[in-house]
């Protein structure tokens, strides 16, 4: 057994919220320089430009790329030869307060759905756990904004709608999401599971490279076929037209009921902050 | 590209035509959902409602030395129903980011206003706008407390204009 400190994880949680929210992953500027020369319209290539002169200066400035610092979400994989002595969700929370303080990051989660207290600390984060063979713990982090994921779906479609009623209901979700998730977007579509497994499919599924595809050749077809519609759709950059309506449409599935065929639709904001790390 | 100093006037408004960039400068406010809830309830507001500019914004802290946080628009949808009695009461210019109802936009042409567009995501850049910033209602609120700004050359886009355009339906 590899024994792994709390005190270690609370740290690189705070660096690495702080490093997501200030510097954009060098990928996903490539991606957002690369749709800026092939724009077409002009509004549309300035907010491209802006977008990108915006990375800059939080990367040189000290100051946030967005006031929207997110909630933060975590994928946690645990090596099952591991030890742990105490509570990681409580270390890993720690070191969200500690990074939203430290960092003059946005603190936008309240306590209950109606009497909407702040909790000051930007605390708890969402944290999903998987147990894996192994002596390490991978920690995906991300910052999600509340404008992106506000346009987010599930539906559950009955199997015979097949891969036409799937192309569908994601252009659909994005033709009238508009401009409101902040677009160009990033795509995630989880496939299958069921109700829940379809959202954190399509969650998992925003966290993947920019620059890899689905093994499954059908499901790899689908995300190139939903990649060139959805930039045929003229949403456009902030909803104002043109050519960049997405960067990447990234689809993950899972086996499911002979009754059903689960989508969900989970997207993200040109900022795409996240980063994995490996104590 | 039209460049406006507030207060805004009626004149002012009939500049605007969907598409265009516009640069403000001068004085604005800050408001999102719960500042709306509590100013439409207020009988006497501690600024010029009339000829004023809302912008949609949660900053996020700022640092010693600088004016303000990271500060992008917010989506204006959340604000719709509520923004209809301030524009009664003479609310000239919203800037937010998205399409919002039909309803809102009937209204907002009705009482002689214009909602604008900024960029959503750029609040670094956008920050460097600000020249200063001073919370005048609500501090328990935080993030979504009003805040009077001073901005210079604030870059924005007309989004609904008075004459019936909407830029994310033209385009």
């Amino acid at each position: 057994m590899r024994t792994i400190e709390l005190s270690n994880v609370t740290n690189i949680v705070k660096e690495s919220v702080i490093k997501i929210n200030y510097e954009l992953d060098n990928s996903l500027v490539a991606l957002i320089q690369k749709a800026k020369s092939s724009e077409s319209k002009e509004i549309s290539k300035s907010i491209l430009s802006d977008i990108l002169d915006n990375q800059d200066i939080a990367r040189e400035g000290n100051i946030p790329l967005c006031q929207d610092t997110g909630i933060v979400v975590v994928f946690l994989e645990v090596g099952t030869e591991v030890k742990i002595n105490g509570d990681i969700y409580e270390a890993i929370n720690k070191g969200v307060r500690l990074g939203y303080s430290e960092g003059y990051l946005r603190k936008s989660v309240v306590n209950h759905p109606f009497i909407r207290v702040n909790t000051k600390d930007n605390s708890p984060a969402i944290i999903h756990t998987k147990l894996v063979s192994g002596d390490k713990i991978k920690l995906h982090i991300a910052a999600k904004g509340g404008g992106s994921e506000n346009m987010s779906t599930v539906v559950m479609l009955t199997p015979t709608e097949g891969i036409d009623g799937v192309k569908k209901l994601v252009l659909d979700t994005i033709f009238n999401a508009g401009g409101k998730p902040c677009p160009p977007i990033i795509v995630g579509i989880g496939i299958g599971g069921n109700f829940e497994k379809s959202a954190v499919l399509a969650k998992e599924a925003l966290l993947r490279e920019l620059d890899d595809s689905s093994k499954d050749k059908t499901i790899k077809q689908l995300e190139d076929e939903l990649y060139t519609e959805i930039n045929k759709l003229g949403v456009g950059p902030m909803g104002v037209g043109g050519d960049t309506t997405c960067l990447a449409v990234k689809i993950n599935y899972f086996p499911m009921h002979i009754a059903s065929l689960p989508v969900a639709i989970n997207i993200q904001c040109h900022s795409a902050r996240h980063i994995e790390v490996i104590l | 590209m039209i460049k406006l100093t507030t207060p805004i006037s009626n004149d002012d408004i009939k500049l605007l035509k969907s598409g265009e960039k516009v640069l403000i400068s001068g004085i604005i406010y800050t408001a999102r959902d719960q500042a709306h809830l509590r100013l439409i309830k207020e009988l006497t507001l501690p600024f010029e409602i009339d000829g004023s500019t809302i912008f949609y914004v949660g900053p996020t802290p700022k640092r010693e030395g600088f004016s303000i946080g990271s500060s992008g628009p917010t989506s204006s949808y959340r604000m719709d129903k509520l923004a209809v009695p301030l524009m009664e009461r003479g609310l000239k210019l919203m800037i937010g980011k998205g399409d919002r109802s039909e309803e809102f936009r009937l209204e907002m042409i009705k009482n002689n206003s214009c909602y604008l567009i900024a960029t959503g995501g750029i609040g670094a850049l956008l920050s460097s706008k600000i020249v200063s910033s001073e919370l005048i209602l609500y501090e328990d609120l935080g993030a979504e407390a009003v805040y009077k700004l001073e901005v210079k050359d604030f870059p924005c886009f007309v989004a609904y204009d008075i004459y019936g355009n909407n830029i994310f339906k033209d385009n």
